[in-house]
């Protein structure tokens, strides 16, 4: 290595190390979460290493009836039990009680314990219950990917829940759905102002910006508790509407998707009207006076001209207004109801309130896979695109 | 100029100019007027924040000044603030100096990987940030606050860094060698000077991307380290107090002050020629 390369790599070291030790690692030990399995195989290893000998016809040997109770016995005395019963539940409700009812029986059953275990329950002599032990197993699982795509594995192959069950899907559905009406409000808002501040004179564009800029600047928290007191029943906008008579009760905005649609435009705006403004201001005049010389009505030089030549501006702040909105979780969980939550609020709540990691990690899985992907369509479609470009 | 013939004697004002100033006002309007909205509530004499406010004081100002929790807060933003702009700016310019004298394959790559965290969905970084964290012992401090603050605003740093770099001339390295400066004394007497804007910008960008940063600290931050944004977030989650409205226009004030300073940085910069070309695009 050259000095020249060895000085380099010396002072890139520092911040790579940074970046792998506390975020690579990291991030990548949580996305392994959604394919990890090991809560069966930690807490019950000899009924582990029985089933995983068992070639899941029929039913497992009598040793393995004896050591699931045993182990499950022990776990439960050591306080060790809860996350694999959690697992197992969360796979198919109702397995917890089962398991709890075998281990608080377990000193009661007389030998053979298969025979006696299927007495106290005739599911211990389904094939099909000691299949999903099986499966359960580990050391992966696609148990929680299928789920987020409200799918399940089962004995007989993958199974798509029914519409009424569905709950993911129609989650990543609604976010996309957001994600997409914002952006294009947002593009749809931002062509006037950019167009009007890249021709205003100087000052008065400079003026202008400030009002774009002061609200980037802004914190989304700030922005977002601005709306969350403005779209209050008693708040001000509900005031001025009762005061005109427009209406005659105040009306309910706070909690609704409206004020979701409200707030995150309001968020996003300058992050598609910057780029835009960059773009505009880079358009020579010659080509529209080109146009005109030629003979070309206004409305065909803007269509054929001046559309084309800010595609790029529309494009770079569309893209990143959608990429930032799809991660969106604070101004939907502040401002809209529980219909309205987008894929974050569910990472945090199984992060937080229903304590399933296997689950945040799935759905953030699937949330960087989305955002890689449009990451990818930006590269491709936008030259020149970077995502660093911009404040978040 | 999309809408005239540009060599027409007279601008005049045609119909359709009018309204395009009218829309543009109006969603100009739209941006500014919640923010503004907030000023009146703060001001407010009374425990709701309704408008037109029974009276005017400077109460919630007060109890803003005078509550424990707030203070605490307040602290909390500057010291991890500072820490993470100290932190994500050495690193963050090292780095870009790096990448900038390296002669090696493949910087677009590490380029792309470094500046991951700032493409990655924040709730994903974390909920990453909340187990590992607590992992080594670092959840609910200051520090693993820090440490995940300076994770997400470096690339921030280093980007704008980058941007300043080229137009850099190598020339003048090898000027500043021929005159025996080693690698150290010129980069500290020879690029830093020159740089200095890029690296002021990308410093004022750390700072704000920790002093705004909620989700991570919603996370792993307890009481103890809560911050301004989640201190607010608290409030707004238990009752809806105006000394939040207080708390919103003094951020706001903030932040107008930050963007007056980058604003400073970039018209110093463009005044000596050099070009900073902040992220602000």
């Amino acid at each position: 290595m050259s000095r020249r390369n060895l000085l380099a790599a010396a002072l890139i070291a520092p911040l790579l190390l940074l970046v792998t030790l506390s975020f690579l690692v990291p991030l990548g030990a949580t996305l392994y979460r959604a394919v990890d399995d090991s809560e069966f195989s930690t807490t019950l290893p000899r009924t582990t290493a029985l089933l995983r000998a068992w070639d899941g016809k029929d039913l497992p040997p009598d040793a393995a009836f004896a050591a699931i109770v045993e182990e499950l016995r022990t776990a439960q005395q050591n306080q060790e039990a809860g996350a694999v019963l959690s697992r197992l539940n969360f796979e198919e409700t109702g397995l917890r009680s089962l398991l709890l009812q075998a281990a608080r029986a377990s000193a009661r059953l007389a030998p053979p314990v298969k025979d006696s275990l299927i007495a106290l329950n005739p599911r211990w002599g389904e094939p099909e219950l000691w299949r999903l032990f099986k499966r359960a197993t580990g050391p992966w699982t696609s148990l929680y990917l299928l789920r987020s795509l409200d799918m399940r594995p089962t004995d007989k192959g993958i199974v798509h829940a029914g519409a009424e069950d569905a709950v993911f899907l129609p989650l990543f559905w609604r976010t996309f759905e957001i994600s997409l009406i914002v952006t294009v409000i947002c593009a749809l808002l931002a062509y006037p102002v950019a167009y009007t501040l890249s021709i205003l004179p100087q000052g008065w564009a400079n003026a202008g910006m400030m009002l774009v800029l002061i609200p980037f600047w802004t914190s989304i928290l700030v922005r977002t508790t601005a709306w969350f007191i403005i779209l209050q029943r008693e708040g001000p906008i509900n005031a001025l509407l009762l005061a005109f008579d427009i209406v005659n009760q105040p009306l309910t905005m706070i909690f609704t998707r409206f004020a979701v649609y409200l707030a995150m435009v309001h968020v996003l705006l300058p992050f598609a009207i910057l780029p835009l403004y960059g773009v505009m201001k880079g358009i020579k005049p010659d080509y529209m006076r080109a146009a005109a010389s030629l003979g070309a009505p206004g409305w065909r030089r803007f269509l054929r001209i001046y559309l084309p030549l800010t595609m790029p501006g529309v494009a770079a702040g569309s893209l990143m207004v959608f990429m930032l909105s799809v991660g969106f979780y604070i101004t939907p969980a502040l401002v809209g109801g529980s219909g309205d939550q987008m894929v974050s609020y569910f990472i945090a709540f199984f992060t937080n309130t229903s304590v399933n990691w296997g689950m945040a990690a799935a759905l953030a899985t699937l949330l960087m896979a989305m955002t890689a992907l449009l990451v990818i369509v930006a590269r491709l479609i936008v030259p020149g695109f970077r995502s660093g470009n911009v404040k978040v | 100029m999309a809408g005239t013939v540009p060599s027409a004697p007279a601008r005049k004002l045609s119909a359709g100019r009018l309204a395009l100033a009218l829309v543009t006002a109006l969603i100009l309007l739209f941006l500014v007027a919640p923010i503004v909205v907030v000023f009146p509530l703060s001001l407010s004499s009374g425990e709701l924040l309704v408008l037109p406010a029974p009276g005017y004081s400077l109460r919630w100002y007060e109890d803003f000044f005078t509550s424990s929790r707030w203070l605490s807060a307040t602290w909390n933003s500057f010291v991890v603030g500072i820490a993470t702009m100290i932190l994500a700016t050495l690193l963050g310019t090292l780095a870009a100096f790096g990448i900038f004298l390296g002669r090696f394959p493949g910087k677009a790559l590490l380029l792309a990987i470094l500046s991951l965290p700032m493409v990655t969905p924040v709730i994903v970084t974390a909920i990453a940030m909340y187990f590992s964290l607590s992992l080594v012992g670092l959840g609910s401090t200051l520090t693993g606050l820090i440490l995940a603050h300076t994770v997400l605003s470096v690339p921030f740093a280093l980007l704008t860094v980058l941007a300043s770099l080229q137009t850099f001339d190598q020339n003048l390295l090898r000027a500043a060698a021929s005159l025996g400066a080693n690698p150290a004394i010129a980069f500290r007497r020879v690029v830093l000077p020159l740089i200095a804007p890029g690296v002021a910008t990308g410093a004022l960008f750390a700072f704000a991307t920790s002093f705004d940063e909620l989700i991570v600290a919603l996370f792993i931050a307890s009481p103890g380290q809560f911050t301004l944004p989640r201190q607010m977030y608290a409030g707004l989650r238990e009752f809806l107090s105006p000394t939040i409205a207080a708390a919103a226009v003094l951020l706001i004030l903030f932040s107008v002050l930050l963007l007056a300073l980058n604003e400073f940085i970039r018209k110093r910069a463009q005044a000596r020629g050099a070009s900073p070309s902040g992220p602000t695009a």
